[in-house]
């Protein structure tokens, strides 16, 4: 015990003279998923992303901690009249971390290369308005679109648009070169990745030397990694088990909003779900607190349409089909099913569906329809779900923001189609002005929410908890990342 | 002896190389597209074909089965598609985890289990042998997840003895890194521990039963002497059979515990190549732990003709 003792002072004086020193500079993150590689232009996967976004690589412009649309490598653009034009004026003295220029060539290279018949780019569809990019000179770059886009901007804020270099972008995927304000430094594969700052970055410098993005991948290993300090921040963390850190004054836990609606996923094509009736019989019978209780530990905003709560022109439309499982009854009986049906609900492997597929099941077979649960994999579920559109029912996060458009794809798995909706889309392309933008989107929703096109669920939380000296992580998730270039240590 | 061995070998391949066309077809069957798991929801169809080139998935089965043999033959296990390196760097990156991992706990387990089992046995029936017997019950219904978890709690944020979890690598020496495989070396080692010595105390009571036991103690031999002399020696073989299992067990199944102490082990490269469909790791090293299982199998049959001389007049 006297040894003990001993150890106990020992720490607590280390701890006082770690205090009185300056600030600290480097932090340790805890992710729960490994980027497959490290090319956000090449892969799908947001665990790229929540390492390099704003870290490492830059675009054009970036999207801001709000979801806005802020200026990054072009420092001001203007529009031409008929916006079809975007004269994008870039930062000079720019550097790659090989130590190579950036300027208007390697804008043209990138996005070239993504829109290029051999490109792997997985969100291809930002690129597709580009009909051709122009080198003015080293600082200029002109991008003429096939036909306006209002959302241009936006697109070039993505992950998926960063700017590489000719000279590196190969290497990417195991050694990223990119512009940001830190270099990588390492990647110990299964364990972590490192970067450090970048003494030579060409705007303002970050407060942090080293930051250590550390895999921990078990939800019951983030409590003791936070605990016992190895980790200092998890910027998501598992919703399940915040409730033991919650109350612990070492740590800040803010839960925030991401851009991840949860539906409920209706084969709007097959019978019987091709009945509007029978959509509203399963909105009805939907009780959205039970299942944000069960699917996600309470948190998570309830949603009405498919629409972010974070978002400006965001309406809440929760009360379209309220909760009302006698009015459900009577809606089916009038669509022809006055005993209910059977139908399969496909699950995915996340906790959200899983946990929630059990109480959703529950909820609709008060009204008279038995569900037969399937667990499948993620895979399966991208291929025998999401591309050969062979389920009845399935439960999902829709992640990439601001992604109302995906209901006037032609094939897309829900299988819905609404001239009236795809007229709106197609507007909204072609529309700049933000207020009529808005206006746009709040139509948009409203359609999809009558239409009961799915079981319209919640928004995914962002759950965030980090050591409380520890300032300007992100609150929300307006993007899939871990913008560090804010973070500082309380002095 | 050299028949026998020769024998062993033989029957190694041949597991071998059925294992390889049962690991092949098995991936083949299993639904998912690598393509569309690495591109996610957004990618265009040319763009998923583009992928699928680069892969090599547009190749007929029978050739790619054909070409990743030949790789194999060569010591080229090919490229994981989502980390784009060649599978052989990144079993070589996970083995140095996963190896000392499994020797350490099985060096643990072996060091606590079969004096325990010896001293239960010699005290049979006694305080001491229920007592002992009780706790290595408890040991073997423990999950090993669950006990891990107890044993960070104490010795990581109670203590700060060790980290909680991560492995520090090789780089900065041989004791940062022993010390992160510490905790998880022990919360693997201490149920396969109980499991040994309830085997080795049962085989020692079957041995001490044996006619010549009575006879070496008759003949006046000290009992601590025929104990470890005649008894243990001939106990062995059971035991033998069960650390092989073990290991093999300790080097390819502990994906809980490195997932519990996110150890960069092959467990979790198998696991997530799994997930990501990145099949050509999967098989890599799914073969390399046949090979690993097959190998331990033929050093546990020699090592019974070392334990016992007359298994070696045998073929």
């Amino acid at each position: 015990m006297k040894l003990f003792q001993a150890l106990m002072a020992a720490t607590a004086l280390t701890l006082l003279a770690g205090a009185a020193q300056a600030a600290r500079t480097d932090l340790v993150v805890g992710v729960v998923l490994e980027p497959p590689h490290l090319d956000p232009t090449a892969g799908e996967a947001a665990a790229i992303d929540e390492v390099l976004y704003a870290n490492v690589f830059e675009g054009l412009t970036r999207i801001g901690s709000g979801g806005e649309v802020l200026p990054a490598l072009a420092q001001k653009w203007d529009i031409s009249e008929d916006g079809k034009v975007y004269t994008f004026h870039l930062h000079t003295g720019v550097k790659f971390h090989d130590g190579t220029d950036f300027d208007a060539g390697d804008v043209k290279f990138s996005l070239d290369r993504a829109r290029d018949e051999k490109s792997t780019n997985a969100q291809k569809g930002l690129f597709a308005q580009i009909d051709s990019v122009e080198v003015v000179d080293p600082a200029t770059v002109k991008v003429t679109l096939k036909q306006p886009q209002g959302s241009f901007l936006y697109n070039m804020g993505w992950g998926d648009a960063v700017i590489v270099a000719p000279e590196s972008a190969e290497g990417n995927k195991e050694k990223p070169v990119g512009t940001g304000p830190f270099r990588f430094e390492n990647w110990a594969r299964g364990s972590s990745i490192t970067i450090v700052r970048n003494p030579d970055y060409w705007g303002e410098p970050v407060a942090l030397e080293k930051a250590e993005f550390r895999i921990v991948p078990d939800a019951a290993a983030a409590v003791p990694a936070l605990l016992s300090g190895d980790v200092q921040a998890f910027p998501m963390f598992p919703a399940d088990a915040v409730d033991q850190v919650r109350d612990d004054p070492r740590f800040e836990v803010v839960i925030g909003a991401t851009e991840g609606e949860t539906l409920l996923s209706i084969n709007n094509k097959k019978a019987p779900f091709d009945n509007l009736k029978v959509r509203q019989a399963i909105s009805h019978a939907l009780n959205r607190e039970e299942i944000i209780q069960g699917a996600s530990n309470g948190l998570g905003t309830p949603i009405g349409s498919h629409f972010s709560p974070g978002n400006a022109a965001y309406v809440d439309l929760t009360g379209t089909y309220p909760y009302d499982p006698e009015k459900a009854k009577a809606l089916l009986a009038e669509a022809g099913f006055p005993n209910g049906f059977e139908a399969t609900l496909k699950l995915p492997p996340t906790p959200y569906a899983r946990q929630g597929g059990e109480i959703i099941a529950s909820q609709l077979r008060q009204v008279g329809i038995n569900l037969r649960i399937i667990p499948v994999e993620w895979s399966d579920w991208l291929d025998g779900v999401f591309k050969q559109k062979d389920f009845d029912l399935t439960i999902i996060s829709h992640t990439e923001p601001n992604d109302i458009d995906i209901y006037s794809r032609p094939g897309y798995y829900f299988q819905y189609e609404n001239p009236e909706f795809n007229k709106l889309i197609e507007e909204l392309d072609v529309t700049s002005d933000d207020a009529k933008r808005g206006e746009l989107y709040r139509q948009a929703q409203e359609i999809l929410a009558r239409d009961a096109v799915n079981g319209f669920l919640f928004e995914l939380p962002k759950v965030g908890v980090w050591d409380k000296n520890l300032q300007g992580m992100w609150h929300n998730a307006p993007i899939q990342a871990n913008d560090l270039t804010a973070v500082r240590w309380a002095d | 002896m050299i028949a026998y061995l020769l024998k062993r070998l033989l029957i190694g391949l041949a597991t071998l190389a059925l294992a390889s066309m049962v690991v092949f077809a098995v991936i083949e069957i299993v639904p998912g597209d690598p393509a569309q798991m690495m591109l996610g929801m957004n990618a265009t169809p040319e763009a998923l074909a583009a992928l699928r080139e680069q892969m090599g998935l547009d190749q007929p089965v029978v050739a790619r089965y054909l070409a990743w043999v030949a790789g194999l033959l060569t010591g080229d296990f090919g490229r994981s598609f989502t980390y784009s390196s060649p599978v052989i760097q990144l079993i070589g990156e996970r083995i140095v985890v996963s190896l000392p991992l499994a020797l350490l706990s099985l060096f643990l387990s072996t060091a606590i289990a079969i004096p325990v089992g010896i001293f239960s046995a010699a005290r049979r029936g006694r305080a001491a042998d229920t007592a002992v017997m009780g706790i290595t019950q408890l040991g073997v219904a423990i999950p090993n997840f669950w006990f891990a978890l107890l044993l960070i709690y104490v010795f990581a944020v109670w203590l700060r003895l060790v980290p909680a979890g991560g492995f520090a690598g090789w780089g900065n020496g041989i004791w940062p890194g022993i010390r992160s495989l510490l905790l998880p070396a022990v919360a693997l080692a201490l149920p396969q521990a109980a499991i040994l010595a309830r085997v080795t105390r049962s085989a020692m009571l079957e041995v001490l039963g044996e006619d010549y036991i009575r006879t070496a103690r008759a003949k006046g031999m000290p009992r601590r002497y025929v104990l470890w002399r005649h008894a243990l020696r001939n106990a062995m073989i059971p035991v033998l059979t069960i650390m092989g299992l073990q290991f093999s067990f300790l080097l390819a199944g502990t994906i809980i515990i490195e997932n519990v102490f996110y150890l960069p082990g092959l467990g979790r490269l198998v696991f997530q190549a799994i997930t990501q469909r990145d099949l050509i790791v999967v098989e890599g090293v799914v073969m390399l732990l046949v090979a690993a299982v097959v190998a331990v199998n033929i050093l546990v049959d020699m090592t019974y003709a070392l334990v016992d001389p007359r298994l070696r007049g045998r073929a």
